[in-house]
């Protein structure tokens, strides 16, 4: 099974609409409910970085009886040094963003925790890919 | 303690989702940072904050938080009410402070996550 879906840099409004639709595609075909829970918490999380710092996104969710496998695509400002990025506390986000109630640096250490697997690749003034692998069977991972 | 409970002791105001009165929760958190309560793993929680925003009824939503209480009479949005009703969230305005509500409700027997 796979979708793909366009997210628009700024537009808080939608931020969610897809791990929203994950949540509920998980739901459906039984997921172990912890299993789901992170999946959806990364995703969010990522979907959240896009709106917040990108300029445009697209978000690739592929899912068989293994795994849970998402790549997020943006164009934007690249992050320029990926292992302070990492580092919980460490944010770029703007004021505004932190109206939303985000943008503390916690995004990508939650995004990590919450997936079995995690690639970040980023070309500064280009944009950034983040690549996150959850395994289906909690025993998995 | 349920929802009906917790509202009474905090001269809450429900604005959505009022028939699941009855439901109970154990654990309350209180925050305004949204990347806070995604770092939760419990469940059984009411959420208590200052953010009123559609970003503080999809965090709930991924997070499984079937009740958020909205302190100094924050004003709830059409949008956020349609979302919460989607998710069969309990939405409830309160004129207290957060310190104030997290106070009532702890002494009420409420229990912490941290």
């Amino acid at each position: 099974m796979q979708f793909r879906h366009k997210i628009a840099g700024g537009d808080f409004a939608k931020a969610g609409n897809v791990a929203s639709s994950l949540k509920k595609v998980l739901r459906q075909l039984n997921i172990d409910h912890t299993v789901s829970k992170r999946i959806v918490i990364a995703l969010y999380e990522g979907e959240v970085n896009v709106v917040a710092h990108a300029y445009s996104g697209v978000i690739e969710v592929e899912i068989d009886e293994e795994k849970v496998k998402i790549n997020i695509t943006d164009k934007g400002p690249g992050i320029i040094d990926i292992e302070k990025a990492m580092k919980e506390g460490y944010s770029t986000a703007t004021s505004q963003v932190r109206e939303m109630g985000f943008g503390a640096g916690m995004g990508l250490s939650n995004m990590k925790k919450n997936s079995d697997l995690m690639k970040i690749s980023s070309v500064p003034g280009e944009g950034t890919i983040v690549e996150l692998l959850n395994y289906i069977r909690p025993d998995a991972r | 303690m349920t929802i009906k409970e917790i509202t009474d002791r905090i001269d809450g105001k429900v604005i959505c989702c009022e028939e699941k009165l009855a439901n109970s929760v154990e654990y309350a958190f209180a925050s305004d940072l949204m990347s806070d309560v995604l770092t939760i793993e419990k469940e059984n929680m009411v959420l208590i904050t200052g953010l009123a925003n559609l970003q503080t009824i999809r965090t709930s939503e991924m997070s499984d938080i079937s009740c958020i209480i909205f302190a100094r009479d924050k004003k709830i949005g059409e949008e956020m009410v349609t979302l919460a009703r989607e998710n069969n969230m309990i939405l409830v305005e309160s004129p207290h402070s957060v310190f104030h509500i997290s106070g009532e409700l702890y002494k009420a027997g409420l229990k912490s996550i941290y």
